[in-house]
C-alpha cells in the first residue's frame, strides 16, 4: 500500500509536445495559472517548430530531446528528470490541451490509495464519439487491464495521467516506446510491479489542433496493434525488482 | 559441371576478396567477418568437393543435392536477418536512452548557467 504522502508533495507535470507550438504556450499558462504550485517540464520531442520556444515564453521548464522518440521516449526523460530532481508526484499532461488542469488536485488526491491514477474518460463525465471498431479496440483493453488492475478502468488510453514516487522510480527505468506502449503496456508494467492503478472521471476538451483522422481501416489497425501490443504486454517479462534504478542528485 | 566450378569460384573467392577489402577499409568488424568468411569458405569447399554436398543430402535423405544448399543457404539468411533485427532493437533502445540522457543533461547545463554564482539549479 502507498505510503501517505507529504503535505504538499513536490508537483511535476510532464508535457510531451511534437510540434504543439500553436497550443503548448496557452496550455502551459492555463496550467500554471490553474496550479501556481507546481513546476511544468515540456519535454520537446524533436520538434522542428517553435515548441521548445512556446514553451519556455510560457514558464515551463524545457527539455528538448535532440530527435523525435514518440511519447514514450518523452514520458521517460521526463520521469527521468523527476526522480533526479526528487519530485514526490508527476503528471503526465498533453500539450494539445484536452486534458484540463483543474482536475490535477483531484487526481493527485487520488495518489492516497493507488500508485498510477488515469484520467479517464467513458467514466460518466462528458461525452465522447468514438467509431465503432476503435471503440471495440478500447472496450477490450480495458476489459483486460480492469480485469489485471482488480479495479474498473475505462480509458486506459488516456494519456492524462498522475503518478507517485514508486511508480515513477519504476517508469524510469521502463517505460516503452513502442506504439500504444507509453499508456497501454505501461499500464500493465505498474501492474505487474505491484503497483495499484485508479482511474478517476474526467471531462476532456476537444483537442486544440483536430486531427483525429477516423477511417475504417485506420481503425482496424489500430484494434489489430492494441491486441498485439497488449498480448505482448502480458506475456513479457518485467523484472519485479529493479536492478539499476536512477540515482537522485541532490 | 564447368559451369557450376566457375561460378562456385567467383562466388567464394570473390566474396572472400570482398570482405578482406572491407576489412582492410575497415568498413567491417572482425565479428561480422568472421560469419561470412566461414560460409564464403563452406562454398569454396563445396564448389572444390561436390562430392560433400551429395554426401550430406543423401544423408539427409535429400533427392536433389541443390535443394539442400538452397534449404540452408535461405535459413541462415533467415537466421542472420532475425540476428540482425535483434541488433537493430539494441541499438535504437541505447540511441534513444543517450537522446535522453543528452537532453536531460542540456537541460541541466543551461540551468546551471542560468544560476551561476547561486548554490544550484534545484533546491
Amino acid at each position: 500500500m502507498p505510503t501517505a504522502s507529504p503535505a504538499s508533495p513536490r508537483v511535476l507535470v510532464v508535457m510531451p509536445a511534437w510540434n504543439e507550438e500553436e497550443s503548448v504556450g496557452a496550455t502551459v499558462r492555463s496550467l500554471r495559472a490553474a496550479q501556481p504550485g507546481i513546476d511544468v517540464l515540456v519535454v520537446d520531442d524533436g520538434s522542428s517548430d517553435g515548441t521548445a520556444a512556446e514553451a519556455a515564453r510560457a514558464g515551463a521548464i524545457v527539455c528538448p530531446l535532440p530527435f523525435n522518440l514518440g511519447v514514450g521516449g518523452a514520458m521517460r526523460a521526463g520521469y527521468r528528470y523527476a526522480v533526479q530532481h526528487g519530485y514526490d508526484v508527476v503528471a503526465q499532461v498533453d500539450a494539445d490541451g484536452q486534458h484540463d488542469g483543474a482536475y490535477l488536485p483531484e487526481l493527485i488526491a487520488a495518489l492516497d490509495s493507488a500508485d498510477v491514477v488515469v484520467g479517464a474518460r467513458f467514466a460518466g463525465r462528458g461525452d465522447y464519439q468514438v467509431g465503432f471498431v476503435r471503440g471495440l479496440a478500447m472496450r477490450l483493453l480495458a476489459a483486460v487491464l480492469s480485469r489485471l488492475a482488480g479495479t474498473r478502468l475505462t480509458d486506459v488510453t488516456s494519456g492524462f495521467r498522475v503518478i507517485n514516487r514508486r511508480a515513477l522510480h519504476i517508469f524510469a527505468t521502463h517505460y516503452p516506446a513502442e506504439y500504444l506502449g507509453d499508456t497501454v503496456e505501461s499500464l500493465v508494467i505498474a501492474l505487474r510491479t505491484g503497483c495499484t492503478v485508479r482511474q478517476v472521471p474526467v471531462e476532456m476538451r476537444p483537442r486544440a489542433g483536430g486531427r483525429a483522422s477516423q477511417t475504417p481501416v485506420r481503425a482496424a489497425i489500430y484494434l489489430a496493434r492494441a491486441v498485439i501490443a497488449l498480448g505482448l504486454a502480458l506475456v513479457r517479462r518485467w523484472p519485479t525488482t529493479l536492478e539499476h534504478p536512477p540515482k537522485e542528485h541532490v | 559441371m564447368k559451369a557450376t566450378l566457375v561460378l562456385g569460384l567467383i562466388g567464394s573467392l570473390g566474396t572472400l576478396v570482398f570482405l578482406f577489402e572491407m576489412l582492410r577499409r575497415r568498413h567491417l568488424r572482425e565479428k561480422y567477418a568472421v560469419l561470412w568468411g566461414t560460409v564464403a569458405l563452406c562454398s569454396l569447399l563445396i564448389t572444390i568437393f561436390p562430392g560433400i554436398l551429395t554426401w550430406l543430402a543423401d544423408a539427409a535423405g535429400v533427392e536433389v543435392p541443390s535443394n539442400l544448399l538452397f534449404f540452408l543457404a535461405s535459413l541462415l539468411l533467415l537466421l542472420t536477418s532475425i540476428q540482425h533485427s535483434v541488433e537493430l532493437g539494441r541499438l535504437e533502445e541505447r540511441t534513444r536512452t543517450l537522446a535522453e540522457e543528452t537532453a536531460l543533461l542540456r537541460l541541466e547545463l543551461e540551468s546551471r548557467g542560468r544560476t551561476t554564482g547561486e548554490a544550484g539549479p534545484d533546491g
